[in-house]
């Protein structure tokens, strides 16, 4: 069936900011679908209020709006835009709860939109879990014992009838939010509750445990004819009770025989002709008991998944490109797999290309890894459940499993997931115990309970992983000891490592050398990994797309090339303070040096992520971003033709930490080269840098003991901030107000960072921070992408605060300050390509914090407020280009950021935070106050010409419209009263009315502002039987919630003053106001509201008007 | 122990012995399939082949008395490139490894099957020596290239029953079918069985009288192994069923054979079809089924390539009705009376999957509803 011709425009809705749960992956398959739908001619309208998107780039969609994903901001769009059809299956579970609101609405009736993918009835059947159990087993399936609760009281009769534990499970959320699994009452009047208040539908679903037992998916396709196959099968190592995104998981499926796996793909087919998703992909999840083999469905996504995007890296079909095409109405057969040229073996060949019709089977094996933030959130639980808790994973492809797990190890970038064969394992019986229940490192533990002589089927018992796969890591446990008790590395001892996973540092440590001459002596031997393809086939047709991933084998794939190469390393798995934004940077360096005629080569080893799609550079090597695994990549491809260098500053951190190594084994490195990094990131370096310039920063020292550190913040004064050198995000850093929190400080911090000093610095208070990017060819010339002035004040990480570009309170006298001291810090560092620099302006005086010669977070948004593509212009002049020959070919404008007009449109960042997945271990969500240390998991945008409006904006997009009535709640630190009085009295006189604290209340009360005075601290009821605060904000009778901390955090516990208040905020999802520049700034976006002048325009309208 | 393979044109690989010690010769073909490694040992159309297993891990789940496709393993060697260590199912019984040595399969792990795959794949299927006794290639490659061709052989007669033996229906029969066997799996009396068809299998060497005595409702070809060319007893014997009007139905070996008894050659294949993964189009639908293959020849066609025009037989219309999508090859045909209704069938692949996807069991449902017109008519 060719394809429809019926629609001429349709409407793709993203899935806004990355969370817990739902992150890049949805860019990478909402740019796949838009492209599609482009190719064929269709006006693709967008919108996403993500800015740090491919997909927001203004070339992906036909009209592209930044704007917030709720039901009264799309349906602003749909009515300028008109679209003929909604396309709502790759966006996530945002998209699909907003097509579902728009729906109920009348929205989409009344303007005649056509939900294509999943009608309205599929969505409700697969969602709803109810509705799902039917189904199930009207196919002849069977799912866990449950029952569906609307109340409290219906769960605790349903959980006596289950039996305890029950798993609690929401309708319509995705990654586990408000789910959990209950062992007594108690817990389940605690994971109830918030479950219910995370369903939209307020309905949980209390389900018979099946913890234990081994979990599976398939991501199935289907057309609109009712072909349907089965794209990848994927196995959970951790077994049921950890949720698939924060499990290991392995593709293909391991474990079973044909007859179950066939079992399981019938149903799958069967669920999703029921469940009636005409066209696209679903991912459906199965469990199955491996003492009987009794198979259960345990749910199923109806629209393209985070496994979905892994099944897509892992096999080579590109799950979103194929559901964007059968929603337009093709078939399968009708569509090429891009992977394979035809070799048929028919007498005469007519065809070229074999049809997406088919299953992509593999010989290789691919292993993800979740990668946990818990360092970030100390205080949280730290037990993995059925409530996702990753904020990234990494993906890795070996031949087979051992190779491929260890990758897998190493590509999360932190030193303790590596396995450790050598130090001593501990105790057996310790061991044994700790691993019975699940958390981050558990893999690790196994290994050690291995090593300390526990034996399959003992850890298999303790863990529910299947003795298969503790087998496997048995294997591991051997040929370490093989390694570490041999004579000396022979080539054969050498290889047989390597084909399981063993890296050179691991080698090193087993043979007591250094991972120099480990790999010295690999190499002097010959023993080199080979490159093999990623073809969907089992190389039973040849592959026409260079996707290579490692292995210790025969033959090697990488085909030869005349073209020079330059090898962009990305940046490994997302995690907070380095995620989408990086690989943005990285994607459009592929893009620009493709289009200049380099052949673009990516590394990376994020499934998520558009880099690793394998049409977005002309090779991609799915690899660990580890030394050994970048060196081999880059011998081959010299192996393969000439390379012109590789790139490090677009990838974040991860590179940028290789460039030295890198670069002393004599590989080219582009740009900025590794001495003037060194100079722009070591402290005494950069202070010489800055003192050439004339440039003054916050007084400060470099402490390597306790000693020291106590002497320089006596000398530069209380409050001072800390941290350990070489971090990214903030990680570890602290504000810290006295010694004794000094002490306590470095008892930790030394702990998080042995190799690197202790930075101490003069903590600038009430400093407005501000943050610049921009680029610098060889000859110093600076183009200035932009400056961003932050909302919350300096001390907030940059990456947590919310800030405005252009800056809302600066002068271009100021900005040519910066612009000047931003040019001084570029000549004296040796930028050569992108510089990042973030300022503090304290009074009047223009403090340096800090200078990163990279890309850096805030440059797609950058690019996407000012039209300019920072990144390509980047890389373009790593590889020679000048700004000049740059402007001269329209990559960059004339002038630069300096001389924007002046009625350009404010743009406004606002991140987001992943509180509300975090909880103690008692089972309250952690404290949500903002500080120096990076937390945010993902950020939206906002643009109109006032700023109040942008900010209103990115508010609805981060947290939900600002109310525009009701009650605020206001509790203030006595440091913040005298800046609080004037938008709290305004609030007053919009109509709100106040509650406060009965200190902050004093102070309005002076100002004539009128409040309900309420106590702050008490749990239980007012003295007069009436609801306290904290009962008020969990029943939504309070619309906005103002409360700054006082007192100091210490260790990163929560304070407790504000803390139960904040949690409730969290708990029952009300906007909650932490800082005084906030409410100034919410102040004007209720004004903006209450004025009804919001309004919608697409980044392509707005390109129109910038025309300079 | 270490183990050597050698190919017919001098490849060469060195790897670990898996199954029995020994020396073993064969055609050496790639099969992708991610499971069902049970299934295609003792699948009987790979008697006197020697097949590499695609799919890195072979034997995680062992080996059970529940899956095999016939009494024994049939395919002479078997590559691999990681055997399973351990078994994990609650259905083993047992490793592979050992069932490999049970049945004397000689083996060899260890060796980079990709390689091997892509070799064969460019130069086609081709013979190929396995060997845990010799150590020089020169002289194991002497001795596959003294060993027989797959083109010309005449395996039938090897992997048949040497008695017949009926499967019975489940249920109320409502048919009996004579099933010639020519390497059947099976499965595939088990479909019959559970649509409520009696399955008389017969040796290959039945005669037509032998067919005809069971008076039977239909009947049914299996697959089987070897070349199609060499089967002319079989054909004639298929010749005088449609000559009847016997309702037929024919599976892999059985299709070609059928193609064969319509006057079609068959040729073949480069490197054949091995995989559970292929996808074929039923052309009268136009709906595509993800289908289990094992062959290595096909049905020539009037034309090389499609559209494949009908053709007029003594026995009607034949039509072809089935193509793999991937390669075009020819993979169902059917033939039709002067009414136009369905007379006789075949496809190439496997309805009965074992292992592999159950997409096709529409075939064995099209089976019993020619049977039923048939007895209509
Ligand atoms: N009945 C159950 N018993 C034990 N664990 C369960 C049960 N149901 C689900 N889980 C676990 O919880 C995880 C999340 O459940 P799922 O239904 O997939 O929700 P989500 O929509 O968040 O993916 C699953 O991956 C599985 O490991
Ligand atoms: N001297 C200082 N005074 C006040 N705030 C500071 C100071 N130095 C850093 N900060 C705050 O801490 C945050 C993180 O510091 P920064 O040096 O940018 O580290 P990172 O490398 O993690 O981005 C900044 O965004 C800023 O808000
Ligand atoms: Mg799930
Ligand atoms: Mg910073």
């Amino acid at each position: 069936m060719p394809r429809r011709t019926d629609i001429a425009s349709v409407l793709v809705i993203g899935s806004g900011p990355i969370v817990i749960g739902q992150a890049c992956e949805f860019d990478y398959s909402g740019t796949q679908a838009c492209r599609v739908l482009r190719a064929e001619g269709l006006r693709v309208v967008l919108v996403n209020s993500n800015p740090a998107t491919i997909m927001t780039d203004p070339d992906i969609a036909d009209a592209t709006y930044v704007e917030p994903i709720t039901a009264e901001f799309v349906e602003r769009v749909i009515e300028i835009e008109r679209p003929d059809a909604l396309l709502a299956t790759l966006g996530g579970q945002m998209a699909l709860n907003t097509a579902v609101a728009l729906h109920e609405r009348g929205i989409l009736d009344k303007y005649g939109v056509e939900l294509i993918g999943a009608s309205i009835d599929a969505i409700q059947r697969g969602e709803n879990r109810e509705s799902f159990k039917r189904i199930v087993s009207e196919i002849g399936g069977q799912a866990a014992r449950s029952a569906i609760c609307h109340t409290l009281d219906e769960c605790f009769a349903a959980a006596e009838d289950l039996g305890y534990p029950v798993v609690v499970r929401p309708s319509f959320t995705m990654g586990g939010a408000g789910s959990g699994m209950a062992h007594d009452a108690d817990e389940l009047r605690r994971i109830a509750g918030s479950g219910l208040a995370a369903s939209p539908t307020t309905e949980v679903l209390l389900e018979e445990s099946i913890l234990g037992w081994k979990e599976y998916e398939l991501e199935v396709m289907r057309d609109r004819a009712d072909n349907v196959v089965v794209v990848c099968s994927i196995e959970n190592v951790d077994p049921m009770g950890v949720h698939t995104g924060d499990s290991v998981t392995v593709a293909p499926a391991m474990t079973l025989t044909d007859r179950e796996y066939q079992r399981m793909r019938d149903l799958a087919i069967a669920v999703i002709r029921a469940v009636g998703v005409d066209t696209g992909g679903c991912n459906i999840q199965f469990a199955v008991d491996p003492a009987s083999g009794r198979m259960i469905i345990i749910e199923m996504n109806p629209r393209v998944s985070r496994s979905s995007a892994l099944a897509s890296k892992a096999t080579g079909f590109p799950i979103a490109k194929i559901a964007a095409k059968v929603a337009l109405g093709y078939t399968l057969d009708e569509i090429p797999n891009d992977i394979t040229t035809r070799e048929g073996s028919a007498p005469a060949n007519p065809r070229s290309w074999t049809p997406a019709a088919f299953e992509p089977t593999l010989d290789y094996v691919v292993v993800k890894a979740p990668r946990f933030a818990f360092e970030k959130f100390p205080m949280a639980d730290q037990r993995l459940t059925t409530h996702m808790k990753s904020v990234g994973e990494a993906m890795a492809i070996g031949r087979n499993f051992t190779e491929a797990l260890q990758k897998a190890m190493r590509s999360l970038e932190k030193p303790s997931a590596v396995f450790d064969f050598t130090s001593d394992p501990g105790d057996r019986e310790e061991l044994l115990e700790r691993i019975r229940t699940p958390y981050d490192g558990r893999m690790g533990d196994v290994v050690l309970a291995l090593r300390a002589g526990a034996d399959v089927a003992e850890v298999s018992a303790a863990t529910g992983i299947d003795p298969w796969f503790v087998d496997q890591m048995l294997l591991l446990t051997e040929v370490a000891v093989d390694i570490g008790g041999a004579d000396a590395l022979t080539p054969e001892l050498l290889r047989r490592a390597k084909r399981h996973g063993f890296s050179d540092r691991q080698l090193a440590a087993l043979r007591g050398l250094t991972e120099d001459v480990a790999r010295g002596v690999r190499h002097a031997v010959g023993v080199r990994p080979v490159y093999k393809t990623v073809d969907t086939c089992a190389a039973e047709f040849a592959a026409r797309t260079p996707y290579h991933y490692s292995s210790y084998d025969e033959e090697s794939e990488i085909a030869l090339r005349s073209r020079p190469a330059v090898i962009i390393l990305g940046s490994g798995p997302n995690r907070i303070g380095q995620g989408i934004e990086f690989d943005y940077s990285c994607v459009h360096a592929a893009m620009a040096l493709g289009e200049a005629g380099f052949e673009t080569v990516m590394v990376n080893c994020n499934p998520e992520t558009v880099s690793t799609d394998y049409d977005t550079s002309a090779r991609l090597y799915f690899e660990p971003l580890t030394l050994e695994d970048v060196l081999e990549v880059v011998y081959a491809e010299q192996r393969a033709g000439p390379v012109a260098g590789v790139i490090v500053q677009l990838g974040g951190q991860t590179p940028l930490g290789l460039a030295q190594a890198l670069s002393d084994a004599g590989v080219p490195i582009v740009g900025t080269t590794p001495e003037a990094i060194h100079l722009a990131e070591e402290r005494g370096a950069f202070g010489r840098v800055l003192g050439e310039a004339g440039l003054p920063a916050p007084k400060h020292g470099t402490a390597t003991s306790f000693g020291q550190a106590q002497k320089i913040a006596a000398d530069i004064g209380y409050p001072v901030l800390v941290r350990p050198s070489y971090v990214l995000g903030g990680r570890g850093m602290e504000i810290v107000y006295d010694e004794a929190a000094l002490r306590d400080y470095i008892g930790r911090a030394t702990e998080a960072s042995p190799e690197h000093p202790v930075l101490v610095d003069r903590f600038l208070d009430d400093a407005v921070e501000l943050d610049v990017d921009a680029v610098v060819d060889a000859d110093g010339e600076l183009y200035l992408g932009g400056v961003m002035e932050h909302i919350e004040e300096a001390g907030i990480h940059s990456g947590d605060s919310a800030c405005a570009l252009p800056p809302i309170t600066l002068g271009r006298e100021q900005i040519e300050e910066i612009r000047a001291a931003t040019e001084a810090i570029a000549r004296g560092v040796g930028v050569r390509g992108l510089l990042n620099v973030q300022y503090a302006l304290a009074g009047d005086m223009l403090y340096v914090l800090e200078a990163n010669p990279r890309a850096s977070r805030t440059a797609p948004f950058v690019s996407k407020a000012t039209g300019v593509q920072l990144a390509k212009a980047a890389a373009r002049v790593m590889l020679g280009s000048s700004i000049t020959e740059l402007r001269a070919e329209g990559l960059l404008p004339p002038g630069d950021f300096v001389d924007l007009p002046p009625d350009w449109p404010v743009s406004v960042k606002e991140a987001v935070m992943p509180f509300n997945r975090f909880r103690l271990p008692d089972g309250r969500t952690v404290d949500m106050l903002l500080g120096p240390e990076m937390r945010s998991t993902g950020e939206v945008m906002g643009i109109d010409h006032l700023f109040g409006v942008a900010f209103a904006k990115s508010q609805a997009a981060a947290f939900g419209t600002l109310p525009t009535s009701g009650k605020v709640f206001v509790s203030l630190a006595n440091s913040d009263k005298r800046h609080m009085i004037f938008p709290v009295k305004r609030l007053a006189d919009l109509g709100f009315s106040i509650v406060a604290t009965s200190g902050t209340a004093e102070v309005l009360r002076r100002h004539g502002v009128a409040a309900e005075v309420v106590k702050k601290l008490w749990t239980g009821h007012e003295d007069d039987g009436s609801p306290n605060i904290v009962t008020r904000i969990l029943d939504g009778d309070i619309a906005l919630i103002v409360n700054t901390p006082t007192g100091t955090t210490s260790g990163g516990s929560p304070r407790n003053d504000g803390y139960e208040i904040r949690r409730a905020a969290i708990t029952a999802n009300i906007a909650c106001i932490t800082t005084v520049q906030g409410l100034a700034a919410a102040v004007q976006g209720i004004e903006a509201l209450r004025r009804g002048d919001i309004g919608v325009r697409s980044l392509q309208s707005w390109a129109e008007a910038w025309t300079r | 122990m270490s183990a050597l393979l050698v190919l017919e044109d001098g490849r060469t690989f060195r790897g670990e012995s898996f199954g029995a010690a020994g020396e073993t010769f064969g055609e050496a073909v790639f099969a992708t399939g991610m499971t069902g490694y049970q299934e295609t040992l003792t699948d009987p159309s790979y008697h006197r082949q020697v097949v590499v297993q695609t799919a890195p891990h072979i034997g995680n789940t062992g080996v059970n008395g529940e899956d095999p496709e016939s009494s024994r393993i049939w395919a002479c060697g078997y590559v691999v490139r990681d055997p399973a260590r351990r078994v994990s199912s609650w259905r083993a019984t047992g490793g592979l490894a050992d069932e490999l040595v049970r049945y004397g399969v000689v083996g060899i792990s260890g060796i980079d099957t990709r390689a091997l795959t892509r070799h064969l794949r460019e130069r086609g299927a081709m013979r190929a020596g396995i060997s845990t006794t010799e150590d020089d290639p020169v002289a194991l490659r002497e001795r596959v290239l003294a060993s027989p061709r797959m083109e010309g052989a005449n395996l039938v007669d090897a992997v048949t029953t040497s008695e017949p033996y009926v499967v019975p229906a489940e249920g109320e029969r409502r048919f009996s079918v004579v099933a010639l066997d020519l390497g059947i799996k099976t499965m595939t009396p088990r479909r019959l069985a559970e649509r409520g068809i009696e399955t008389h299998v017969l040796p290959a060497s039945a005669s037509l009288d032998d067919v005809l005595a069971v008076r039977p409702d239909g009947l049914f070809f299996s697959n089987g192994p070897g070349d199609p060319a060499t089967a002319d007893p079989q054909v004639e014997l298929l010749k005088g069923a449609l000559e009847r009007g016997l309702p037929f139905f024919g599976i892999c070996f059985g299709n070609q054979l059928f193609g064969r008894a319509l006057g079609f050659g068959t040729y073949k294949l480069g490197y054949g079809h091995r995989g559970i993964n292929q996808p074929v189009q039923d052309l009268s639908t136009g709906k595509v089924e993800v289908t289990a293959h094992n062959h290595g020849f096909a049905i020539q066609w009037s034309t090389a390539v499609p559209p494949f025009e009908p053709v007029g037989t003594r026995y009607g219309r034949a039509a072809v009705s089935h193509i793999c999508l991937n390669d075009d090859v020819v993979e169902g045909i059917e033939l039709r009376g002067a009414d136009g209704s369905l007379r006789a069938f075949s496809v190439q692949y496997h309805p009965e999957a074992a292992a592999g996807p159950h997409d096709a069991a529409y075939l064995f449902d099209r089976f019993v509803n020619l049977m039923s017109a048939t007895e209509g008519r």
